[in-house]
This record gives C-alpha cells, structure tokens and sequence, in this order.
C-alpha cells in the first residue's frame, strides 16, 4: 500500500463520564482514504470523530496516530456555531488561522505561511473573496473558507463534521466536487461525518456505518449491496 | 481644551481619567472576544458578585481590592463553567448568580452602614472612586492585557472563532478562556467602583458592538473598540464635569451616542453601494 495507515483504532471506545457512546471501533484510515461515517442520530458519530480528533481521550482500546499527523494537527471542518454566523472578520484572518499549528511559539505569521494561506484561498477559488467578510458570504462560501483553513493545518488529512447541513442542493454538489477533486488530485485524506447517505455512497470509497457499534465497515460499494445499506438508502425492498 | 486643563488640576481627577482610559481600554479589547463568543452576560454576573464582596469587604474593615479580585475571579471561573456545560441553562444562572450577589451586598451594607450613599456610589460609580494603588494596578493590568492581545492575537482570534478547530489544532482553549476570564474580572473590579455596578459591564459591551456596525475584520474590530471606548470615556468625563453630570452614567450615555452615530454611518455605507 501506501505507506502506514495515518490511523489505526483497534477496539476503540468513547464516552461521556461513565456512558460509552460508541463501543469496540476497528477500523484503518490509509493515505489517500476518502472514508465515510454514517449512522442515525445519537449513533456516536461525532464522539467517535472527537476522539480521532483527540479531543476525546479514548475509555478502552488504542487508537494510534500516524507520527507526521500528531506534528502537523488534523485539518477540521467543524458544525458552525452561531456565533460564527456575524463573526467580523475577513476571508483572509479565517483562512490564515488554520496555520496556527504550524507556529509553535512564534507570535507573528511567516511570509511563507502567508504564502501557504493564498495557495490554498486559490485552491478553494476564493481568492477573490480574501477581503470580503466572512459573516457575507453564502453558506456554500463560508464553508469553502474553512476548507482552506483546514488545509492551512495541513494537507494529509481532512476531518468533516456534516458539512452539508443548511447548505442549498447546488452547494451541496459544488462541495462534493470541491472535496472529490482534492482526494483525487491532491491525495487528501478525507474522513466525513454525514446525514447525506444518498449522496455520500456515490462519493466515498470506504463507509463506516455506525450504531453505538461498528455495524458495517467497508467498501462503498460492498455498502450499497448489502442489507443494511439497502435499507438506509431506501434501495432494497 | 481650557476644560481639560482646568480639570487636570485636581489631582482626584488625573487619577480617575488616568485609572479610567486604562480600564477602558482593557474593558474593550477583552470585550471583543467575549461579545463574539457570547459571553456578554458574564461581565455582568461578574460586576454583581464584585458589588456583593465589595460590600462585605468593607463592612468587615478589610482591603475591598484584596477581597474583591479573589472572589470575582472565583465567580469568573464558576460562570465561564456554567456557560460552557449545556446542561444548565446559563443565562438563567448567571442572573440568578447576579441578583444574589446584589442582595448580599445590599443587606450588608444596610446592616453596617445603612442605606446611605455609600450603596448609591457603589451601584451607580463615584469620581472620587480611584486611588492611587488602583491607578498603579490598572497600569499593570493593562501591560498584561496588551501584552496578550499583540503576542497572541492570533491564537485569541482562533479561540474566539473557533474553538473546536483551534483545540483540534492544538491551541490551548481552555488556558485562554480562563486567562480571559480572569482579566475581565480584574478589569470589573477595578472600573466598578468608578463607573458602578450597574454600568460597569457597558466598558465591555459597548465598544465590541459598536465596532462591529462598520468594521468587517477582526483587526478592525479590535483596534476600533479599544479607541471608541477611550474617546468615549474622555468624552464621558468632559461632559460629566462641565454639566454636573455623574461620571459613570455619563460615559455610557456617550458609548450609546457613539453606537448609534456607527449604526447611522453602516446604514449610510450600505445605501451607497
């Protein structure tokens, strides 16, 4: 393959105080992944994505990070929160703050890194915008900066938590491009989170279906076949 | 300019302008980031509690500053907490925090002093507020809050923005949530006994949504706050001596003329385009 897998979690489980939200995870993100975490609400999707975050220490099991992943941080895609919705601030601060990992103790940016943050506006095609504020631009545009901020943090791996939620249809399919073209041509990992199953089968390579347990893990396509994707995409009988 | 020189002569005056641009300006810059994560209500829980221990400080003859500042940067962890955990409603606890606080305070002071003038000046801020060791505190405190805003500016706007992304890129949140916190409450307990209890939490406030009318950047926004709250400060003070006004209630009553003059100037800047 390519290398070793950028994370390994091996009987994994979450939880909240004394409750665990998901139990006895197996599963191996590779370089180049596009996987994605599907499952009801109350599933334990976001747990699980908070723990591969590290924002969530494990309760049992070992979950192991690739070494380059611990230096450089996971580029994340969180739910937007209200308070960003009139958040005062260009394209350019949000973007530019995804290359805070990248700092250490250094107060001030590097002209490389502000180099870095234009690359990626560019990628997203938000160029443009780099002096328009954030809290006026469309759903879809928001969540096109914080791409590029992601991908200010780093370009091995991106963490998405439903990113389509409150976004038009044609958002939506522009997202999917945006995301299928930077796994595709720039090798991004990407690990999703998403309510949008339908879409999401034709898009990821790997589905993780999750019901407090891992109930199917493998290939989209081995996905659709079986029971229980059938009965989640309403496909089967 | 004759007003200004003539009120630079009385020394009680130089210390409260003096004393009162620094807690302004610290009161702004923090304001920000509280305001735009939705901290707001905070200040004023904090210039509650600040009232209560206030009271009960000087009722037991101790230190009101050495008593104060402990139990306001206690409440100031407490509520930052509270507002994080989802599981209390916050904004009911911080104004059920509040007026507890408040009744304290008052029933102390009552029982000691009596509902004298003391309880109207501490609610309502008095000139002859700041002392010199308050002046001298409010320099270090505003070395300190500069100090943060210029060398970690950057990670400020990250936590503030974001911050499940800024934990995720290996920030330390929670660090400066409570850094934050308890320079506000410092802040409070400084400005509170000038500007009074019921007005104080407008030096934070104020300045952040004013800004945020006209200014589209966080910089902007930030820079803007920390001048629109010292101009208005000054502006509050020339006004409350030359029209007898009081001096606390004054400077909020310019911070709200200055919001409106910015609402009127994002209105006009919006018909234009």
């Amino acid at each position: 393959m390519k290398g070793d897998p950028l994370i390994v979690c091996e009987h994994v489980d979450f939880g909240y105080e004394d409750q665990d939200a998901v139990i006895d995870v197996d599963m191996e993100i590779d370089q180049g992944d596009y996987l994605c975490i599907v499952g009801e609400n109350g599933s334990g999707k976001s747990t699980l994505m908070k723990g591969i975050l590290g924002l969530l220490k494990p309760t049992g099991g070992t979950l192991t990070l690739d070494e380059d992943l611990k230096r450089t941080g996971i580029g994340y895609l969180p739910q937007q929160t209200v308070a960003q919705r009139d958040f005062p601030a260009t394209v350019y601060e949000v973007v530019r703050s995804g290359c805070l990992s990248r700092r250490g103790m250094r107060p001030f940016y590097t002209r490389k890194e502000e180099q870095l943050v234009l690359e990626c506006m560019e990628k997203l095609k938000i160029g443009a915008l780099k002096d328009h504020c954030y809290r006026e631009l469309s759903g879809g545009q928001q969540q096109r900066v914080l791409i590029a901020r992601a991908l200010c943090a780093t370009s091995k791996l991106l963490v998405l938590d439903e990113p389509v939620t409150g976004l038009d249809p044609s958002a939506i399919q522009e997202l999917y491009q945006i995301l299928q073209r930077l796994n595709r041509e720039d090798g991004v990992t990407i690990l999703m989170v998403s309510h949008d199953i339908r879409n999401v089968v034709g898009q990821a390579d790997k589905i993780l279906h999750l019901g407090q347990r891992v109930l199917f893990y493998g290939s989209a396509e081995a996905y659709r076949k079986s029971g229980l994707g059938q009965r989640f995409l309403g496909t089967g009988k | 300019m004759g007003v200004i020189k003539e009120m630079l002569s009385y020394p009680f005056l130089v210390r409260a302008l003096a004393g009162g641009m620094l807690v302004s300006l610290c009161a702004s810059l923090l304001g920000v980031s509280l305001v735009l994560k939705r901290y707001s209500m905070i200040g004023d829980g904090l210039s509650h509690v600040s009232f209560g221990a206030l009271s009960v400080a000087i009722a037991l003859g101790w230190s009101p500053l050495a008593v104060s500042i402990p139990v306001v940067v206690l409440a100031a962890f407490f509520l930052l907490r509270i507002t994080e955990s989802s599981k209390l409603k916050s904004d009911a606890a911080i104004a059920m925090i509040s007026a507890s606080a408040l009744a304290i305070g008052i029933i102390v002071t009552s029982m000691t002093t009596g509902m004298t003038t003391d309880i109207s000046s501490y609610m309502f801020g008095s000139i002859l507020a700041m002392s010199q060791a308050d002046v001298r505190l409010a320099v270090v405190l505003s070395v300190v809050v500069l100090g943060l805003f210029i060398f970690c500016y950057h990670k400020i706007f990250a936590v503030t923005f974001d911050e499940s992304f800024a934990k995720a890129t290996g920030v330390r949140v929670d660090l400066y949530n409570v850094l934050i916190a308890i320079l506000t409450a410092v802040t409070i307990v400084l400005g509170m006994r000038m500007m009074g209890a019921m007005l104080i939490s407008s030096l934070i406030i104020f300045p952040a949504l004013t800004s945020m009318r006209v200014f589209k950047s966080f910089k902007g926004v930030m820079i803007s706050s920390g001048v629109v709250s010292v101009v208005c400060f000054l502006a509050g003070m020339v006004a409350s001596y030359t029209l007898s006004t009081p001096a606390g209630a004054s400077v909020v009553v310019m911070d709200l003329l200055c919001f409106l003059l910015f609402t009127a100037w994002a209105a006009v800047g919006r018909s234009k385009k």
